[in-house]
């Protein structure tokens, strides 16, 4: 765990209250040096080109063949890949660690796109539950709405539902950003860690229970706030990158987002290192 | 894990045994230790249809002790004396399996409590569902298997819901299969996928209250605890809302009536259930897959929030 301490300088995105704990020690930049990029080969990927389409009818398809398929298009150079009937299957799409332009023309049942890194995905349909579970870069945007878990544990990229998500959505999180175009159930935001998650709608119960850190903006109606989820203040720098985000995201381009609640950690659950070696033990 | 899937088609009948049959088989992998349909028929409403076993499925897998089938034949036999004394025609008698029956009945009395206490005081006998409509089939096997056991893909009807079980909190046997009848009610049905952890509580109390459990299956809870709301004067749905706050623990359950079909989801919407609503069907189910298997054109679906209830009439 990383240490804690107050710092008088704090960074653009610790100003706008997107995470405020100060991370030292063995740290991100410390693994991942810029200057070593071109040794770093990274398992499972291709060189891909995006001019390269190529269309997949999955309907007779099990999930580990049409996602083997996936890799072997893409081992082929195919850069761009319209799934055709999905039909709702479980597990599709997951693993992709390379640019793609993947393109499901339909709906995935549970656990689409989980554990991905680099690819842009459109979804033209809803999504089960847990849907890009620890994605850690790229874009996922699903036309109409998601089961519960979405987004569960992501460390990064921008994940979209044009629609409404059911509950936990956001769960675990520890970076990148979930857009919800419409309303979020019960438990959004449980234990976040980082990132943060838009709702242009209104949200269930328990919102942001339990969050560690992360910054959670909603535009409608809020059941009830969870465990250490407080209210703060919409900066305008906040604001900015609101309407740029939500430009991006071809969602809620209009949306008035001066009106919209930012809930953030109280941090008063902030207190594992205080406590004595012995007393570790019992609050595990 | 368990699976659940109901549908209900509106103004019209379709073939809902093959249908439902479809969406439980898309659900095997929730578990198969056992599968129950509850099915309702198209009928003339005239005599009640009594679904009822006098053993258990003793085959593979199976937790019941084993019994001769003669002992079958004399809890048979013990049944139909009780029903002569009560009053109860026998109209048609079907036995699918040496311990399965079902039988239309002739019977002019609206209570069926003391009915159905005199018919399970038998001991070995249960009955799985007592209607106008409603008939409870429920054995050991995936959908496919208990389908083409009691020749289900031809039932004809308006609505049904149905369970693909993986027992978990007591036995592989038919007593604890689901759907369960929601005893004494004619024609109340439910499946339920979840755990409830104030079972031994609340059937203290309602047992106290003179309701009736036929297994230690936590969710015929469920069916009990609507059909007590319901004697006291609930709606179906007033008995739906009032579970969420007097059931504890994780849940999404369906329940039927004759002539409605309803969900409900706990407040903390631990379980899942996928929904598909249009103007003449409903089908809902815990996995998308399993509504794929009726409309497998693209349909536009969603997952009902936290604590949600809803019912829809034929």
């Amino acid at each position: 765990m990383a240490n804690l301490k107050s710092v008088s300088k704090k960074s653009k995105a610790q100003s706008m209250g997107m995470h405020s704990e100060v991370l030292t020690g063995r740290t991100q930049q410390k693994f991942f040096n810029p200057d070593e990029a071109e040794n770093f080969y990274y398992f499972g990927t291709y060189d891909v080109d995006f001019n390269k389409r190529t269309d997949l009818d999955v309907k007779d398809m099990t999930a580990p063949e049409a996602n083997k398929e996936i890799d072997n298009l893409m081992s082929q150079g195919y850069g761009t890949i319209v799934i055709k009937n999905p039909q709702g299957k479980h597990s599709l799409g997951v693993g992709i660690l390379n640019k793609l332009n993947l393109i499901f023309e339909g709906s995935l049942g549970y656990f689409g796109m989980g554990s991905c890194d680099g690819p842009i995905v459109r979804i033209n349909g809803r999504v089960g539950w847990s849907c890009a579970e620890n994605l850690m870069a790229g874009k996922v945007v699903i036309e109409k709405n998601a089961g519960s878990c979405f987004g569960a544990a992501i460390r990064g990229g921008d994940l979209i539902c044009k629609g409404s998500v059911g509950a936990r959505t956001g769960i675990d999180m520890k970076g990148g950003t979930i857009i919800i175009g419409g309303d979020a159930g019960a438990f959004t935001g449980f234990m976040m860690q980082r990132g943060r998650i838009i709702i242009l709608g209104d949200v269930g119960i328990n919102l942001g229970d339990s969050m560690y850190d992360g910054t959670i903006f909603v535009g409608g109606e809020i059941g009830s706030y969870g465990s250490d989820a407080v209210d703060s203040e919409l900066t305008k720098s906040d604001q900015d990158w609101l309407k740029r985000k939500l430009k991006v995201a071809e969602i809620g381009e209009n949306f008035d987002v001066s009106k919209m609640k930012k809930i953030v950690a109280g941090k008063k659950l902030w207190n594992y290192d205080n406590l004595e070696p012995t007393e570790k033990k019992g609050a595990i | 894990m368990c699976g659940i899937a109901g549908l209900i088609h509106r103004g019209k009948s379709s073939n809902v045994g093959s249908e439902l049959q479809g969406m439980l088989q898309a659900l095997k992998h929730r578990g198969e230790d056992s599968t129950g349909y509850a099915l309702y028929g198209d009928t003339d409403g005239k005599n009640f249809i009594m679904r009822f076993k006098v053993g258990e499925n003793v085959g593979e897998g199976s937790s019941s002790v084993m019994e001769d089938v003669s002992v079958y034949d004399e809890r048979k036999k013990v049944v139909d004396e009780t029903l002569a004394e009560m009053g109860a025609k026998i109209v048609k008698e079907e036995r699918t399996l040496p311990y399965s029956l079902r039988y239309e009945i002739d019977y002019n009395v609206k209570d069926l409590l003391e009915f159905s206490q005199r018919i399970e005081s038998i001991p070995g006998v249960e009955i799985l569902s007592m209607g106008k409509s409603l008939e409870v089939i429920k054995d050991l096997g995936n959908a496919k298997m208990v389908c083409d056991r009691y020749s289900l893909d031809k039932v004809v009807g308006t609505h049904a819901i149905g369970h693909a079980r993986m027992a978990t909190e007591s036995g592989v046997d038919i007593k604890s299969a689901h759907p369960f009848w929601g005893y004494p009610f004619s024609d109340v049905s439910v499946v339920h996928n979840g755990q409830l952890t104030n079972y031994w509580n609340n059937r203290r109390v309602l047992e106290n209250k003179g309701m009736r459990f036929m297994s230690e299956c936590d969710s015929e809870l469920i069916a009990v605890y609507l059909a007590e709301k319901m004697r006291d004067g609930a709606t179906l749905e007033e008995g739906m809302k009032a579970s969420l706050t007097g059931l504890d623990g994780v849940f999404t359950y369906f329940v039927a009536t004759k002539d409605s079909l309803g969900m409900a989801k706990d407040t903390m919407a631990a379980k899942p259930l996928v929904l598909y609503e249009s103007d003449d069907l409903v089908a809902m189910g815990s996995e998308e897959i399993a509504i794929r298997s009726v409309l497998p054109q693209e349909i536009d679906t969603y997952d009902p929030f936290d604590g949600e209830v809803k019912v829809w009439q034929i």
